[in-house]
């Protein structure tokens, strides 16, 4: 008895598969984008474009920011194919997709997160015909692997003078920043946030809590909350997702997210520093192309047109709680922002002398400023920093880790 | 459990069949085409020399975790501790080279052999505990090695973040090469054909791993001891047999074995201490006991077959319908077990007044 209705439920099965294979094959014949998802692979005679996130494409953040700027690759240079591949864990797991899609022959390959940078070193090596270009990184073969960054510190420091200005006017001098790790980049931007805070309210602080991961929307909803239980105003985030501002709506306080221009839409959001990635992205793939792309240490300034303040770009609007701050410190943010694009303050304004840590220390001398290497680096790394980034700016009430 | 071993094979089998067309069903509901997408699932884990290097990689810390889970699941001690297990017999192996307990230039007969041993007793003290608990103070095994999974990863992320980070990365300077499992890829000079292949020595391991294990679990005196406690407790008591001392031993051999995979990874894969070691091995090895009907030879096919699944899975994008794939073919996998277990009988309901 059991056997036979197992019988009959396979070839149940067998059939509804059979006719399930004849529908599906007359239905498409598409071979890598079928309907919602696709499968990366190569394209005959296209130039192969290969992206690996580490969060989903769709993250409202930093995976979405870059995943469109493959879209504009894709849209903007003729005959160029592109993929992406997401939700790749840091570390031994994405060697392992490197070298995947090195071996399908892409022929340049975005890796968007800080953890791939020895791995896509590794594969480089064994790869020499394909580009990796590696965003966030610190290292390069300069023949085919370089890493690629960009000013952010310069958004982030007029992010902190909207923020510092908000909380002055709502009475309650306290802002807080939820960092990653503590690497160079995290603490260059938190302490450009402080400095900028400093500049419109000066007896303004900061608490800081470090969640460890770069996308954890579960986690960054509760160190956001902790920040503003502990009695923050505004809170930044220098990971990928918007759930700060979520937060913020909630305890009725503001948020600042990062990374995507639609990352900043309700109420509760001051504003988002965001990448445009799309024209680097073509550039270099352009370059890669024609062949003269050198790849190395590309560190890009707002001039770029790469970097962005949301509400004070061409088009958009002032976020509420923005808008109500007072005239002068609108104005002076507008004018800084037209000097930031047009290249005439850059991140070494920003990070100029002087400047001192949270222990009372001069670190910067007034008439000095950072060098690229000072933002970048921690003196054990042995890059020769005379500064270094391990330091917190004046006005940020917690240790080093 | 009396069938024939030929139903429960039939079964499993069809389970995978099932699995395969209700995912068929879903890819061609989001509009795939279910057919082609399997031709590249499988060709991404075995169409070529070099994924399936990657899938038998992939595969082969899934082998020492599997055994792991196998032989504790063959007394009844149900140890989910071997994800705590795997981190801490990473760690053991680290500690050998980066405390450092042998310096850089000991030969890797040396070095390689030390960190094994290192990662195989850090992984049987971490199975040691919940061991020592159950058969001391009869702790419920499976809450404190569960338990013990969040302090090994807490453990490693300590040195992973401050003992031994470097240059305040969260990770450890990469191991120095008498520390590295010997890779295909090292002997491509001479057999320019291995160039990038990443199957190591680890792969060697797992499968002696396998038969010394299967060994252990049908042909030895221990082995039918533990086989006894297993299946009736109460008899291998009257029968003499020391449950307490066994079920320490036994989760210790558990721990080493989830120890040694975690050993392996490292030493074979990612070469340095790093977080992010393990998407889940140590609870997928629960699984794959399961599925290989805790036959410690059955698990190296099972065990490969996960590789290739997770491997192939990457081949989609966005990453959602990979990963619900994988999750119906686990339950039919696991629902199958049913099926075995239990006899359905189709009755007619009597009419009710």
């Amino acid at each position: 008895m059991f056997r036979n209705r197992l019988w009959q439920f396979a070839i149940m099965m067998l059939v509804f598969s059979l006719g399930l294979v004849a529908c599906a094959s007359t239905a498409e014949e598409a071979p890598e984008l079928v309907g919602g998802f696709e499968i990366p692979t190569v394209e005959e005679g296209s130039f192969n474009v290969a992206m690996v996130l580490i969060g989903p494409h769709d993250d409202g953040g930093w995976s979405q920011a870059h995943f469109e700027g493959l879209e504009f690759v894709e849209a903007n240079i003729d005959n160029v194919h592109t993929a992406f591949i997401e939700n790749v864990p840091e570390g031994a797991d994405s060697e392992q997709i490197f070298r995947s899609l090195s071996r399908k022959g892409f022929d340049l390959i975005f890796g968007t997160s800080f953890g791939y940078m020895d791995p896509m070193e590794t594969v480089a090596d064994e790869f020499p015909d394909t580009m990796y270009i590696h965003i966030s990184g610190i290292k390069s073969n300069t023949t085919n692997f370089g890493n690629l960054f960009g000013a952010m510190e310069n958004m982030k420091y007029l992010a902190g003078m909207l923020a510092g200005a908000r909380a002055q006017m709502d009475g309650n001098p306290k802002l807080g920043y939820m960092a990653t790790f503590p690497i160079p980049e995290e603490l260059r931007l938190g302490n450009a946030i402080a400095l900028g805070m400093r500049r419109t309210c000066p007896e303004c602080t900061m608490d800081i809590r470090w969640i460890n991961t770069w996308h954890d929307p579960i986690l960054e909803k509760e160190a956001a909350a902790s920040l503003f239980d502990a009695g923050a105003q505004v809170v930044f985030t220098g990971a990928d997702t918007p759930a700060v501002a979520d937060v913020a709506q909630e305890k009725g306080k503001w948020g600042v997210t990062y990374d995507w221009d639609g990352s900043c839409k309700i109420d509760a959001c001051l504003t988002a520093p965001y990448w445009v990635w799309g024209p680097v992205y073509e550039g270099i793939t352009q370059g890669v192309i024609d062949g003269t792309y050198q790849p190395g240490w590309d560190y890009f300034d707002a001039d770029t047109g790469a970097l962005g303040l949301y509400g004070f770009m061409e088009g958009e609007t002032l976020q509420p709680g923005v808008a109500e701050l007072p005239a002068e410190v609108i104005a002076e943010v507008r004018g800084l922002i037209a000097a930031t694009l047009a290249g005439s303050f850059t991140r070494f304004d920003v990070f100029s002398g002087p400047i001192y840590d949270n222990q009372g220390n001069l670190i910067v001398p007034a008439g000095a400023a950072l060098e690229q290497v000072d933002l970048d680096a921690f003196p054990e790394f042995d890059l020769g920093c005379e500064y270094c980034m391990k330091w917190w700016a004046e006005g940020i009430t917690a240790e080093l880790p | 459990m009396d069938q024939s071993k030929w139903l429960g094979l039939a079964v499993s089998t069809g389970a995978v069949v099932v699995a395969l067309i209700l995912g068929g069903v879903i890819l061609f509901l989001v509009g795939g085409n279910p057919v082609r997408t399997y031709i590249f699932m499988a060709k991404a884990s075995f169409g070529s020399l070099g994924v399936l290097s990657d899938t038998l990689t992939k595969a082969t810390p899934l082998i020492l975790t599997g055994l792991a889970c196998a032989i504790a699941f063959r007394m009844r001690l149900w140890n989910i501790g071997a994800e705590g297990q795997f981190f801490l017999g990473a760690f053991g192996a680290s500690a050998v080279v980066l405390t450092p307990l042998l310096g850089a230039d000991t030969s890797p007969w040396i070095m390689l052999p030390a960190m094994m041993l290192a990662g195989a007793l850090a992984g049987a003290l971490w199975g040691f505990i919940p061991g020592y608990l159950k058969a001391r103070f009869d702790v419920n095994e499976i809450i404190s090695s569960l338990m013990m999974n969040y302090i090994a990863i807490a453990w490693n992320n300590f040195f992973i973040f401050a003992v031994w980070s470097e240059g305040g990365f969260q990770m450890s300077p990469q191991f120095p090469r008498s520390a590295w499992l010997p890779r295909l890829t090292n002997y491509s000079q001479s057999a320019p054909i291995l160039q990038g292949l990443t199957t190591h020595m680890g792969l060697i391991i797992g499968l002696v791993a396998a038969v010394i294990i299967w060994w252990i679990v049908f042909r030895s005196r221990w082995g039918y001891e533990i086989r006894l406690i297993g299946d009736n407790p109460r008899a291998a008591r009257y029968a003499g047999i020391n449950i307490a001392r066994n079920t320490i031993l036994v989760m210790m051999l558990s721990g080493a074995l989830a120890g040694l995979a975690g050993m392996s990874e490292i030493s074979g894969v990612v070469h340095r201490l790093q977080g992010s070691i393990s998407p889940g091995y140590g609870f997928t090895g629960i699984i794959i006991a399961w599925l290989a009907k805790l036959n410690p030879l059955i698990i190296i096919p099972v065990s490969i077959l996960f590789g290739a699944l997770i491997l192939a899975g990457r081949e989609i994008q966005p990453s959602g319908i990979p990963t619900l794939l994988q999750g119906i073919i686990l339950v039919s996998l696991i629902a199958s077990d049913f099926l075995l277990r239990y006899k359905i009988r189709f009755t007619k309901r009597t009419q009710e007044a």
